[in-house]
């Protein structure tokens, strides 16, 4: 059989071009430990509630399993332990946050969302090096909204670290 | 190695192209007779065998092109409204696509066609067009000649006297792409050439117009060039320059113009001159009389949502059969030997779709020709590689996560395996090495072989290099199967220096892994003097396992069932313990290594009470076996095998995941690695007593 | 020289075969579906990194823009106002090469499609 294959001479059809830089940002913004934390809305895929997943062993005690995200498997964190704020038993009303970074799709699991901010950009401050805050290192940046402070995750270095390739 | 002919690649994408285009014209047709189609379904339907008579004339398919042409002159009455788009005339319009549809697989096949069929849908598309004959007559005649060069007879036995010609560009001819460089190389090609250039009429820089012409050239041919090649070579110019052409001996130039531009179609004079159509072109293969299976494009995506399907299915099925038979009937119900047909069915499915992902490994082998003449050509060392089994089919992913390891072990072969050329003389072998590179199906399975006729392992130098890197003690008495499969060890490499071509850091234990990842085996036999054979055993599809599922550690888990020798319940007789962390299990007078498997993983810590337990016999490398207790068994049954996905590396132990009929991800095990990462499991690993 | 020719025709058969006759005289092939397609790529910029192509070689008959829009709208781009531009086709009424001559193309090839007849003509318009 023959296989669609795409001409080799076409040039690629020109994407349309990024859109002008947003002044604003939005955030979805959800508890861990009596402080609030908040990842880019544009990474995040869905929220989904909580079911069990099954455990993988050998992993880091972070990486709760796996669970059945509509036929794939899908690698469920738990935050508060990736970030050093103690293991969280889960609950009913927990949530999954699904999110989408660098190519790998990975669930978070939270307490309930809070809320969806709007933080223009230039209210997003860097984090102070806080060297004897272990969470520190998992920040992008910090933000005042209204009397509260939100603590932005870089989701890169939130994601587990991929152990190498094998070829 | 000669690549096909690329004419014979061409041909078939022409009959592939075919096919869409005579699915696009009937489309097209059906949707004007619905009366849903527009000016655009005309003209797409017109296209369609327009294209058709384009390729089929560069094949040299004369019929096609024939009917072709006039089947598309009635569609051009049609587009340019000359005729109606009424229910006799794409009645018509759909006959004659159908005929052009068995024209072109004719074609194809080199049969035979009905010629009465053409005949009269021709004779109809006559009818139809009328009185519009002549236009599509004038259609065909294709004719630019217009330069016509009276020679004097009385030369004729003489060589022609050389021409002279005068070439005075116009404005236009710039504007439209043509340069007089190009015209003039293009004549002097044909012979030597003496060109003058006249610059009398270039004015003053200040006063120069770069978008005006003031050049004009003179030229005197090459004897032999005749009044038609000038023709040919002035052919796109003819109306945008004066040219005036004279037979170099003729003392008074007698002009023969060239006419001033192209007439319009009405103005050309009756029996103007007509060349004859070009002959076909001589690398046109003819037709031949071979059959070829059709063939249709799919997307990859579209066969692989197919593959899940009908792996949901499997799922389906054995769910399905497992409630019926803990309904109690018996065997021999018509509901049971219902479920019986319907599990067959759904294998013969699932072996059809598995077909249509299935590719030959012959692109892969000639990509490895490469590696081994590079390989050759960096050692310096004469090499040959020879390949059989080029046609075996294997699923396109597994084939296309093939390359990396094959690369290496080739490399290997080259690199390690084969002797030095003053070695072989020695040892009474031709100076140039041979690797064997071998594929077939055994027993629903892909078995690839890689063999060098090198001087075999050194097992000696395996052993010492072991103890050295603290992989084997040195009073261990290890058999030669044991001393092979220490090559697949993560950093184990008997060559001192690192290599060049293998080097990298990169083992076989890499490449064991890469192996594994596919559900492959790879196992060596090598012969000292003789060479080394590696081989590759790959199931011939990802997508699903046969597997027995079970419970461990409260966790729903799957051990692929060709791993699974044998099943037995643990008693407390059974079981002796060798070192407090080593156990053994006896199973019919032999002692085999135990595992168990909810401590393995860390389900549990250990449990010195395994009684009531269930044992899984396990099949592990080179024959070996061992004893993995695990809570319950449940079923067995086919499972689609689902990837863990790349949020997080490889876990040892862990092949793949599924997915339950309760919606659960049960992880699949891989019995080899689960062995070899298990605590208190280290090596000797081979059976403790006979 | 080997030169940069932009092959311009929805038929990949002849796409294929233009391809292969210009590759085999050395030259470097950049193909394009139809018109549109085209000058997608010319406003992209060439895989090759030239400014232009070296030659047009184009069919009349194609979806989306055909080739003489292509030729006129070509013939309105400074960057290929002179390239020169053949094209090739079935349609050969002289009708036809008087409006492609009219649009600006620089010559002609009637299929079917011959490979001695291409080089040919593409050395009278681009040496």
């Amino acid at each position: 059989m023959t296989q669609a294959v795409p001409d080799p001479g076409l040039a690629p059809v020109p994407e349309a071009p990024p859109p002008p830089e947003d002044r604003q940002i939005e955030l979805l913004a959800f508890h861990l430990g009596g402080q609030e934390y908040s990842v880019d809305i544009m990474s995040v895929r869905e929220i989904r509630g909580w079911s069990k997943p099954t455990p993988l062993p050998h992993a880091p005690g972070y990486l709760r399993g796996v669970i059945n995200l509509r036929g794939t498997v899908l690698p469920i964190m738990d935050l508060s332990e990736r970030l050093g704020l103690g293991r969280r038993e889960a609950s009913g009303r927990d949530v999954i946050i699904v999110i989408e970074a660098e190519g790998r799709t990975i669930g978070l699991l939270v307490s309930a969302v809070s809320d969806i901010l709007t933080v223009p950009t230039d209210a997003l401050d860097a984090p102070p090096d806080l060297t004897g805050e272990d969470g520190a290192r998992f920040l992008s940046a910090i933000a005042l909204h209204g009397d509260c402070l939100t603590r932005v995750l870089d989701l890169s270095a939130v994601l587990p670290p991929v152990k190498s390739a094998l070829i | 190695m000669a690549g096909p002919d690329p004419m014979d690649a061409i041909r078939k994408t022409f009959f592939l192209e075919c096919e869409d285009l005579l699915e696009a014209l009937l489309e097209g047709l059906d949707a004007l007779s619905a009366g849903t189609g527009d000016t655009d379904t005309v003209h797409s339907v017109f296209r369609a065998v327009h294209s058709i008579k384009g390729g089929a004339g560069a094949f040299g398919l004369d019929r096609l092109v024939t009917f072709a042409h006039r089947f598309e002159s009635g569609l051009d009455a049609l587009r340019t409204g000359r005729i109606e788009a009424d229910a006799g005339a794409l009645q018509l319009f759909l006959r004659a696509a159908d005929l052009l549809g068995d024209l072109v697989r004719a074609s194809r096949d080199g049969l035979p066609t009905d010629a009465g069929a053409e005949d009269s849908v021709l004779a109809d598309l006559d009818g139809l067009l009328g009185t519009l004959q002549e236009e599509r007559e004038e259609d065909l005649d294709f004719a630019p000649a217009l330069l016509a060069i009276p020679l004097d007879d009385d030369d004729a036995d003489d060589a022609p006297a050389p021409l002279r010609l005068s070439f005075r560009p116009h404005e236009e001819l710039y504007l439209s792409g043509n340069d007089p460089r190009h015209i003039l190389a293009a004549l002097s090609r044909l012979g030597p050439t003496e060109v003058t250039c006249h610059t009398e009429a270039l004015p003053d820089l200040a006063a120069l117009n770069p978008e005006s012409s003031y050049l004009h050239w003179t030229v005197r041919c090459a004897p032999g060039v005749t009044a038609a090649d000038i023709e040919g070579a002035f052919e796109f110019v003819a109306g945008l320059c004066d040219l005036e052409v004279t037979a170099d001996a003729d003392p008074v130039p007698a002009a023969v113009s060239v006419p001033a531009d192209l007439p319009p179609p009405d103005k050309i004079p009756p029996g103007a001159s007509t060349p004859a159509p070009p002959p076909a072109p001589s690398s046109a293969p003819a037709p031949v009389a071979t059959t070829q299976t059709p063939t249709v494009r799919v997307d990859l995506d579209r066969v692989d949502r197919l593959v899940n399907l009908v792996g949901e299915l499997v799922i389906n099925q054995a769910m399905l059969s497992q409630s019926v038979r803990q309904g109690g009937l018996p065997p021999n119900s018509p509901v049971m030997a219902g479920l019986d047909e319907f599990l067959q069915l759904t294998r013969d499915i699932q072996d059809s779709v598995m077909m249509i992902r299935a590719q030959p490994i012959k692109p892969l082998f000639q990509r490895l020709g490469r590696i081994v003449r590079e390989a050759a050509s960096r050692t310096g060392k004469a090499v040959r590689l020879e390949t059989s089994g080029e046609g075996t089919e294997i699923d396109k992913t597994v084939l296309d996560k093939l390359t990396d390891p094959l690369t290496h072990m080739i490399r290997n072969a080259v690199d390690h395996g084969l002797e030095s050329a003053e070695v072989r003389r020695a040892a009474g072998k031709p100076d140039e090495g041979t690797v064997h590179l071998a594929a077939h199906h055994r027993s629903g399975r892909v078995i690839i072989d890689v063999s060098d006729d090198g001087g075999g392992l050194d097992r000696a130098r395996i052993r010492a290099r072991a103890i050295e890197r603290g992989l084997l003690s040195e009073d261990a008495d290890s058999t030669p199967s044991d001393l092979d499969a220490l090559l697949f060890q993560p950093g184990f490499s008997t060559v001192d220096t690192v290599s060049d071509l293998s080097g990298r850091g990169v083992g076989m234990d890499v490449v064991k892994r890469a192996i594994q990842t596919l559900g492959g085996r790879i196992a060596i036999t090598t012969e000292p003097g003789k060479g080394t054979t590696f081989s590759i055993s790959l199931p011939l599809t990802l997508a699903i396992l046969d597997g027995m599922v079970f419970e461990a550690g409260g966790e729903t888990m799957v051990m692929p069932l060709g791993a699974v020798l044998e099943t037995q319940t643990v008693t407390g007789a059974d079981l002796d313990a060798l070192t407090p962390e080593s156990r053994v299990l006896r199973v019919r007078g032999r002692m085999l290594p135990l595992l168990d498997l909810g401590e393995v993983l860390a389900h549990h810590p250990r449990r010195d009470d395994l009684a009531g337990c269930v044992a899984l016999i396990v099949q592990a490398e080179g024959g070996s076996r061992y004893a993995l207790t695990v809570d319950r068994i449940a079923d067995q049954r086919q499972v689609v095998i689902k990837g863990l996905g790349d949020s997080y590396g490889p876990i040892p132990g862990i092949a793949a995941a599924t997915i339950l009929g309760d919606g659960q991800v049960a992880l699949i095990l891989d019995p080899i690695e689960l062995r070899e990462h298990a605590p208190g499991a280290r090596r000797p690993l081979a059976e403790t007593m006979p | 020289m080997t030169l940069s020719v932009l092959a311009v025709d929805d038929s990949r058969t002849i796409r294929d075969m233009v391809r292969l006759t210009l590759d085999g005289a050395g030259h470097r092939t950049i193909v394009a579906e139809d018109g549109e397609h085209a000058l997608r790529i010319l406003d992209d910029g060439l895989p090759d990194g030239r400014p232009r192509p070296d030659l047009v070689i184009t069919d009349i008959n194609m979806p989306r823009l055909d080739g003489i829009g292509l030729i006129r709208a070509l013939r309105q781009r400074p960057e290929t106002r002179l390239v020169p531009i053949l094209v090739l086709s079935t349609e050969s009424t002289q009708t036809l090469k008087a409006q492609a001559r009219d649009a600006g193309a620089t010559g002609w090839i009637v299929k079917p499609f011959d490979p001695d007849r291409l080089l040919q003509a593409l050395d009278r318009v681009a040496g």
